[in-house]
């Protein structure tokens, strides 16, 4: 049965698809801006000023700057090492207290449980948290990267959620098998799991790329700076000095300006080339969440 | 077991009667133990690390009432009670800061809590899945984009010679000048670039909750003669009002907890005015001007009053709504 559209509706209809037009034009100009300018030749855009729908000549000089900058080269390199080594730990650790909280009569859960959802109000705060890194002799090391959040409390309710609604009967002959709890973990819920595995691992792989804070107040080698730490540095600080320092010819110096956007686009690609593969999942994911309040 | 006669004799055999349930509890608690040994086994890191990286902090914060001694240490370290708690009250930041985190909070409820609720409904209408899709995994991405590129983005736009400080030059008939050093655009600033990275994400589950309306109350309503506006207004608003109060409270909880990271990313001396909240200043005082225990008081005063809205608001959302978190 199809029922007409009044005037009104089919108004409202065109409104509100140009409406969507504008909100994904807003959306992506932004990067759209600086992946032109980044290739954009590097006076003219020095000159340039309002929008940029379109390159200014053409060069990629500023990615070849980018690949050869060693300061560059580096702390991408430490960023990769710290979203995989970094999403690693964190994978290990949460899927393990996931599964304990998801079990049914085991004595001390939910002394466990209360522990764990205290430190989702109350916290040590910044100067603390410091102290105890400094005291453990953490400072200027990547553990002080690596181990802090090696717990999202957060993802870990979700993931137990998550264990909670997978059909005990599927563990259940197991068990009548005489299979040990650990086997039931790898063997029956490790496989059924893919889903929350995956949403978990991407918001911990994308919180490992774009984090900066901890390397700022804890890291003061700059040859373990990730590389979020260093585009602060130029974009917000303004200031090319950063990669002063580290330069062993000043080539990049002719593509100063486009530089900075031809870093960004480095910087922020892979992540947006992962996301959309795993949307379908997120829906489901923040869901669980959700629904746990 | 306390109202028990007081006599010698019922006094053992109470007693007693507390061992024997003693040792049942102890008993039962080594099967336990025993059974789930593999449990336990796995949970042990976990433990661990709850205590290392959340409890020993909290021990921390008794700086706050100390005047803590880099030499002596956080337990040495002479107590002072309140004086740091009444140095900040009385401090002419107090004012300024407690303000400014309430001001772009508050700023950011109004505007950036419900626009993804309004785009929800509005993508909710658009009739092509295919479009709609489309605008939906476009708006997810900002999300993904860091903190650091987003502010620099907003640095290289707002500056003089960026399209943005520009645009606003033109239509105000002035110079061109940065637009993060004027006081007056930094909220502004701060909550519209708030709205563009969050408003595709923040949107996911309304819409999920959207979608779980029962269709059965549409064609309720299109029998009753309802149109889509109707429709929106007596179906899908309601149908979704759940989520909206549980998101609301969360908002509310958080109301004096305004990040540091864009703050930070974003403000400089000349914005301090409106810019500077309780997380900066926590920072400045804590680890740039060493500051340990002040600053440890700072905090602690801020996640006491995190605390009570939170509290509040959910008693309070209880009361009037039966939607509550705790």
């Amino acid at each position: 049965m199809k029922i007409k559209r009044t005037n009104g509706e089919i108004i409202f209809g065109v409104v509100n698809t140009a409406f969507m037009v504008v909100m994904a034009f807003v959306t992506l100009y932004p990067l759209w801006h600086v992946l032109m300018a980044s290739f954009s030749v590097p006076t003219r855009i020095m000159a340039h000023r309002g929008l940029l729908f379109w390159t200014l000549g053409f060069s990629n000089e500023a990615y070849v700057q980018v690949f050869k900058h060693p300061l560059l080269v580096r702390s991408y390199m430490n960023t990769i090492f710290y979203v995989l080594v970094g999403t690693g730990i964190n994978m290990v650790m949460t899927f393990h207290g996931a599964y304990v909280l998801s079990r049914r009569n085991v004595y001390f859960k939910k002394h466990i449980m209360i522990m764990i959802t205290i430190t989702m109000f109350v916290s040590g705060g910044l100067v603390p948290n410091y102290l105890l890194i400094s005291d453990l002799g953490m400072l200027n090391t990547p553990w002080a990267i690596l181990l802090p959040g090696a717990i999202g409390t957060y993802n870990m309710v979700m993931m137990r959620t998550y264990f909670q609604g997978i059909p005990y009967e599927l563990e259940e002959s197991a068990r009548i098998d005489g299979a040990t709890d650990i086997r039931i973990l790898y063997q029956i819920i490790l496989p059924v799991s893919t889903p929350i595995i995956a949403v978990i691992a991407l918001y911990y792989g994308v919180g490992h790329w774009n984090s900066w804070f901890n390397a700022m107040i804890y890291l003061t080698d700059r040859n373990l700076f990730p590389i979020q730490l260093v585009l602060r540095e130029i974009l917000i600080q303004g200031s090319m000095d950063a990669l002063e320092d580290t330069a062993i010819n000043s080539s990049w110096k002719a593509v100063e300006e486009t530089l900075k956007y031809a870093t960004i686009i480095v910087a922020t690609v892979p992540i947006l080339c992962v996301y959309p593969f795993l949307q379908k999942y997120f829906d489901k994911g923040v869901l669980v969440g959700a629904l746990k309040g | 077991m306390a109202k028990t006669s007081t006599s010698p004799g019922t006094k053992a055999k109470s007693e007693s009667v507390l061992m024997v349930r003693l040792k049942d509890h102890f008993k039962m608690i080594r099967r336990d133990i025993h059974v789930n040994k593999h449990i336990y086994l796995i949970a042990l890191p976990m433990i661990i690390y709850y205590i290392i990286f959340k409890y020993v902090p909290m021990y921390g914060i008794q700086i706050a009432f100390k005047d803590y001694n880099l030499i002596k240490g956080i337990s040495a370290s002479p107590w002072v009670g309140f004086k740091h708690f009444i140095k900040f009250v009385n401090s002419y930041y107090f004012v300024r800061v407690v303000k400014n985190t309430f001001m772009i909070s508050f700023y950011g409820t109004l505007f950036a809590f419900p626009a993804p609720i309004i785009f929800a409904l509005l993508l909710n209408e658009i009739r092509s899945t295919k479009f709609r899709r489309t605008v939906q995994t476009i708006t997810y991405m900002p999300h993904f984009v860091s903190t650091v590129v987003v502010c620099g983005m907003i640095h290289m736009f707002c500056a003089s010679d960026g399209f943005l400080g520009v645009a606003v030059a033109n239509l105000l008939g002035t110079e061109a000048k940065n637009l993060l050093m004027n006081p007056k655009y930094f909220r502004t600033i701060y909550i519209l670039s708030d709205i563009w990275k969050n408003i595709g994400w923040n949107s996911i589950l309304y819409i999920a909750a959207i979608l779980g309306i029962d269709q059965a109350q549409y064609e309720a309503a299109v029998i009753d003669g309802a149109g889509k506006f109707a429709q929106a207004i007596y179906v899908t608003i309601p149908g979704i009002m759940p989520t909206v109060i549980i998101k609301l409270i969360f908002r509310m909880g958080e109301m004096m907890d305004v990040g540091f990271e864009k703050v930070f990313l974003l403000y400089n001396e000349a914005t301090w005015q409106v810019s500077d909240v309780i997380s900066t200043y926590t920072y400045r005082e804590g680890l740039l001007n060493m500051n340990y225990s002040y600053s440890s008081a700072v905090s602690l005063f801020n996640t006491v009053i995190n605390f009570v809205l939170l509290w509040t608001t959910n008693f309070i959302s209880r009361k009037v709504s039966e939607t509550s978190l705790f």
